[in-house]
């Protein structure tokens, strides 16, 4: 809801975005109009106080996890580029996509979505889910519902489940080796209307 | 606009009606062909960018963790319990309900107007021609009439008011008064080409009440005087406004604030009660969602106006977008070329609904009263009621 119309000269390298992300002109255009409308300041960045404001986050038990997955380690802003990635990843997958050796793996596919969803478990970056940060998000999603024993039986019996190696943490591997009967392209994407 | 004076329809404007619907269900019968294959998912009433599943919390996560036996433990999780959180996250981020509610009501066909020409392509040459016939006579021709008429309105109703201002008070003032106002604003409407309906007009407000409506656009005001006489409340303006309401309130009580007063909601309080609470003053005109909105839905409303005690009086008003868009983007537009827009527009056509009055009752507080209240205009409009 800018005070002039958007248009497509204001996006910076559309053209590669729009290759990038697979997004259309027309979505990339409304994202970026949503970008705008979130961009409370106007400084063409995002802030994690920005996200704040949006109702649903709020009530989200992973909430504030989402949101700091837009921002890359270290960083304080998310401009309009990395948005427009990190969204991406939620676009169903294309079918009827064509693969060349040469292509990069697109940014929706099964594993760059269960990358994303692994990283929200995985906040320290190490590449492993430790009991630890199981906990956290167990505590997160459960939290008043069950006492503390109940938490710590269900992580134990979660990670028993998807600990191959038994070194007590879940790598990326054995995330997504538990998860292989899950429909996730169904699950984590989002359908944009055209 | 001699007749518009007295109330009286010579015909013009229904035969102009009939010939524009007639055009515009050609065009549209026209697209429509031509874009049969490329049918889309649209909802008629949501511009949304995403599409949300209904399900609810528990089903959804019921179907994640399908693959799985049950565990005997209370209280289950997988890995995968985030992938629900995770998307309704996203979409929020994407997209929220309320937000949508400010953008304008997109056509599911096109109504020859450039301003609402989002997706279509060029279909026909026959088509392009009456388009661009349409625009000659909307800008060449309706547009200048349109605008010398709003000019004559708007000074007569100054100087009609400020004249009728003069008089000693009394019932002939009255009388006058609202004579005048009612005028000067059959004279606006027929400058925007307004097509006005009014439904159930036993239930039109009394004196000693307070009318309530939704608001869409600055021109609502235009829309409800035209067939009755309000008291108004607002903030003092400078320039042209000013001038406007100094001499409305002349011939009549009307309730302007300065800036400084509207901070103080007590003294904002008390004023209207005092208006209220004396019978033959006109009942005053609230729009309790405080901005414009773009006429698919009621926003929530404010519960100042509900605290008073009085009777409400609700109306709801809702715009046929065929005809062009009423909706007021005020981030969007200034009120000059909004105005414009509006009279290079096809037309103005709209119904207005009056209900049955509404008292606060019992052991009910004024946010619950302000919600029946909006339910029931939200109701009777065909407009989403937003919680």
């Amino acid at each position: 809801m800018g005070s002039s119309s958007s248009s497509m000269d204001n996006i910076p390298n559309a053209e590669e975005l729009m290759q990038e992300t697979g997004f259309s002109a027309a979505h990339l255009l409304r994202l970026y109009e949503r970008f705008e409308f979130l961009d409370k300041d106007q400084t063409g960045e995002l802030r994690p106080e920005d996200f704040g404001a949006v109702g649903g986050l709020a009530l989200n038990p992973i909430g504030d996890r989402i949101i700091s997955a837009f921002f890359s380690p270290g960083r304080e802003t998310v401009d309009f580029p990395s948005f427009v990635r990190v969204l991406a990843h939620f676009r169903p997958n294309d079918t009827n996509r064509t693969r060349n050796g040469t292509q990069q793996e697109p940014v929706n596919s099964r594993t760059r979505k269960l990358k994303f969803a692994f990283q929200l478990y995985d906040q320290d970056r190490d590449g492993k889910i430790s009991r630890a940060e199981l906990l956290q998000v167990l505590r997160a999603m459960l939290g008043i519902q069950v006492t503390e024993e109940q938490l710590q039986s269900i992580a134990e019996r979660a990670i028993q489940e998807a600990d191959l190696d038994r070194d007590d943490a879940i790598s990326f591997d054995e995330f997504r080796k538990s998860l292989e009967k899950v429909n996730i392209d169904h699950k984590m994407s989002i359908r944009f209307l055209k | 606009m001699i007749p518009a004076m007295f109330g009286f329809s010579l015909g013009i404007s229904e035969t102009y009606m009939t010939i524009l619907v007639k055009t515009l269900e050609w065009a549209t019968l026209k697209i429509q062909k031509a874009s049969a294959d490329e049918r889309t998912l649209k909802a008629s009433a949501s511009n949304g960018l995403i599409q949300r599943e209904d399900g609810s919390m528990e089903k959804e996560l019921e179907e994640l963790r399908r693959s799985r036996p049950k565990p005997p433990v209370g209280g289950d999780f997988t890995l995968s319990d985030c992938f629900y959180f995770t998307r309704r996250g996203i979409e929020s981020i994407v997209e929220d309900e309320v937000t949508q509610r400010f953008t304008s009501e997109e056509l599911f066909s096109w109504n020859l107007l450039t301003r609402t020409n989002n997706d279509f392509q060029y279909i026909s040459l026959k088509l392009t021609l009456v388009y661009g016939l349409g625009i000659f006579v909307r800008y060449c021709i309706l547009a200048p009439l349109r605008i010398t008429l709003a000019c004559i309105g708007l000074s007569w109703l100054v100087i009609g008011t400020s004249a009728v201002g003069l008089l000693p008070n009394s019932r002939i003032k009255s009388w006058l008064s609202e004579w005048v106002h009612v005028m000067c604003y059959r004279i606006c409407a027929r400058g925007l080409s307004a097509t006005i309906l009014y439904h159930n007009r036993e239930n039109k407000p009394k004196k000693g009440g307070i009318c309530v409506a939704n608001h869409t656009t600055p021109i609502d005001i235009v829309i409800l005087c035209n067939d009755g006489c309000y008291a108004m409340v607002g903030q003092v303006h400078g320039g042209l406004m000013g001038v406007v309401q100094r001499a409305m309130v002349r011939s009549c009580p009307h309730v302007w604030f300065e800036r400084a007063e509207m901070k103080d909601r007590h003294l904002v309080t008390k004023r209207l009660r005092d208006h209220v609470n004396d019978k033959t003053k006109l009942p005053i005109l609230i729009f309790p969602e405080g901005t414009c909105v773009n006429n698919t839905s009621v926003m929530m409303f404010k519960k100042g106006s509900f605290e008073i005690g009085a009777t409400i009086y609700p109306v709801a008003i809702k715009y046929d977008p065929k005809f062009g868009d009423a909706f007021w983007n005020s981030s969007k537009y200034s009120m000059v070329s909004y105005l414009l827009r509006m009279m290079t527009s096809w037309a103005l056509v709209c119904n207005v609904w009056y209900l049955p009055a509404m008292h606060q009752q019992e052991g009910e507080d004024a946010v619950q009263f302000a919600n029946r209240v909006k339910s029931a205009i939200a109701h009777q409009g065909g407009l989403v009621d937003l919680q």
